[in-house]
């Protein structure tokens, strides 16, 4: 099957350096009622508390919001990890937060959200890499291929930062490797097979 | 990966042979720190790690001040800080003694953020702070009163943006690569376990401070710890939470007013 007629529970997506112009270019693409969750964990400064989010939901028309403590995943947002916590998804479908120590010098990381959503969703995961200039997202990458999720990773001419989605690529478990426009597609195409509930 | 009737299984066999109760801690943070515990040890499984563990007290030990350390800084969120300045300090000006519950101190940084404000404000002499935590080894280097000097640059910017009235190289001495903070800040701190979990109230005060450990609990564990902080506050008394915590999960929610939605600082009311 065509990763883009897979069925979807849940779409996770890494971005650092670079990303929000990026992120714009994405989610503007995608209509109010987009019918699967995403999820977004973009680095950013600890004391900028809820600008990210204002930003972007200027530019998109799916709603964008904060993720909460305990908050219950429902698709039709977009959540972004706040500020200086780490994101977690727990089996119960809602979002748990934490201070453990930063993830490869980042607070929230990429790889801990990817790492909890791959435990959760596991063949029913769709992770993105985009933009960004460590290495955070990649252990969480493999993890996420490796219990039958779906992987893609930023095409690096692409990106300005590439090293990210480089180091992504390069664990081996990046199934389709495209570029901006490309990846809203695919988001859109995946939007159409979902169940309708 | 750790599947979750072996999770249960387990947890459950720490609290029979322990007593230490973490069935009510959010699951996700709990696997993640106890399999790293796994990975550092070369542990393959939850079931060796129940037979390391709970034969071994002394490998129970280690493991748990593993699994329930906590990090945290200098004036964390500084504008919460800020705030407290503003809108708790005058009204505790008005007891003639005041009694703080740090619940969760960890290794002790929040601690002696709040005896350098109390200090400024000119409160600290009548004040006495209780700094509580599960974890024995991060209360002794609270006690001991020492920090690496590597975030030192950080806990600068944060004390002045926290409305620090002084230099903050006033409240610490450098040495090597640690620095010592002053030890007169320290006379009025009582440090002491205490397992919100399990344990219960143990005196009353007029501000509680409970930051970023709420979130590692389940919503069920949110309640009764709120219950235990409300219990344990004086009519009027002020609570301080983290940043991303609410009162959203306590049965006590009607009992609190916000003093300051944005910084989590709430009123015992009723």
């Amino acid at each position: 099957m065509n990763p883009d007629q897979k069925k979807y529970d849940a779409i996770v997506i890494g971005a650092s350096a670079g990303g929000l112009y990026i992120m714009i270019r994405i989610l503007k693409l995608l209509p109010a009622n987009f019918n699967i969750p995403i999820i977004v964990v973009q680095h950013r400064a600890k004391d900028e508390r809820t600008l990210l989010e204002e930003v972007l939901q200027q530019k998109c028309k799916v709603k964008i919001k904060q993720a909460d403590e305990k908050e219950l995943i429902q698709p039709g947002n977009v959540y972004f990890a706040p500020p200086d916590y780490h994101l977690l998804i727990e089996n119960d479908g809602t979002f748990s937060l934490n201070c453990d120590p930063p993830v490869n010098y980042s607070r929230p990381s990429i790889d801990v959200l990817f790492e909890t959503a791959a435990d959760v969703y596991k063949q029913r995961l769709l992770a993105i890499i985009l933009t960004g200039a460590n290495k955070d997202g990649s252990y969480g990458i493999k993890k996420i291929a490796l219990q039958g999720g779906t992987t893609i990773a930023q095409l690096p001419e692409t990106a300005d930062y590439p090293e990210m989605p480089r180091a992504a690529i390069s664990t081996g478990h990046v199934q389709l490797v495209l570029d901006a426009d490309a990846i809203g597609q695919f988001l859109l195409n995946t939007m159409k097979n979902q169940d309708v509930c | 990966m750790i599947a979750n009737e072996e999770y249960r299984q387990f947890l459950e066999s720490v609290r029979f042979v322990y007593g230490y109760d973490f069935t009510e801690y959010a699951e996700a943070s709990v696997i993640r720190r106890i399999s790293a515990f796994m990975d550092g040890k070369k542990i393959n499984s939850l079931k060796d790690l129940g037979k390391m563990v709970l034969k071994d007290e002394t490998a129970f030990e280690h493991f748990i001040q593993e699994i329930t350390v906590n990090v945290t800084e200098m004036f964390r969120d500084p504008f919460f800080y800020k705030s407290l300045r503003k809108n708790v300090i005058n009204r505790l000006a008005t007891y003639p003694f005041i009694k703080i519950w740090i619940a969760g101190c960890s290794t002790g940084e929040e601690v002696y953020s709040m005896a350098i404000l109390f200090r400024e404000e000119g409160l600290l002499e009548r004040t006495i702070i209780y700094a509580t935590d599960i974890n024995q080894d991060a209360l002794q280097k609270a006690r001991n009163g020492i920090s690496s000097i590597t975030h030192m640059k950080s806990f600068t910017e944060n004390y002045l943006k926290a409305g620090g009235k002084k230099s903050f190289s006033d409240y610490y001495k450098a040495k090597y690569n640690a620095v010592l903070w002053d030890k007169s800040l320290r006379q009025n701190i009582v440090f002491s376990a205490h397992n919100l979990a399990m344990d219960r109230s143990f005196n009353e005060f007029q501000l509680i401070l409970c930051r970023n450990v709420l979130i590692y609990f389940n919503q069920s564990l949110q309640n009764k710890v709120i219950s235990l902080f409300y219990e344990s506050l004086c009519p009027f008394g002020f609570l301080g939470l983290g940043n991303k915590e609410s009162l959203l999960f306590s049965e006590k929610q009607k009992c609190f007013e916000e003093v300051d939605k944005r910084e989590k600082i709430f009123m015992r009311t009723k």
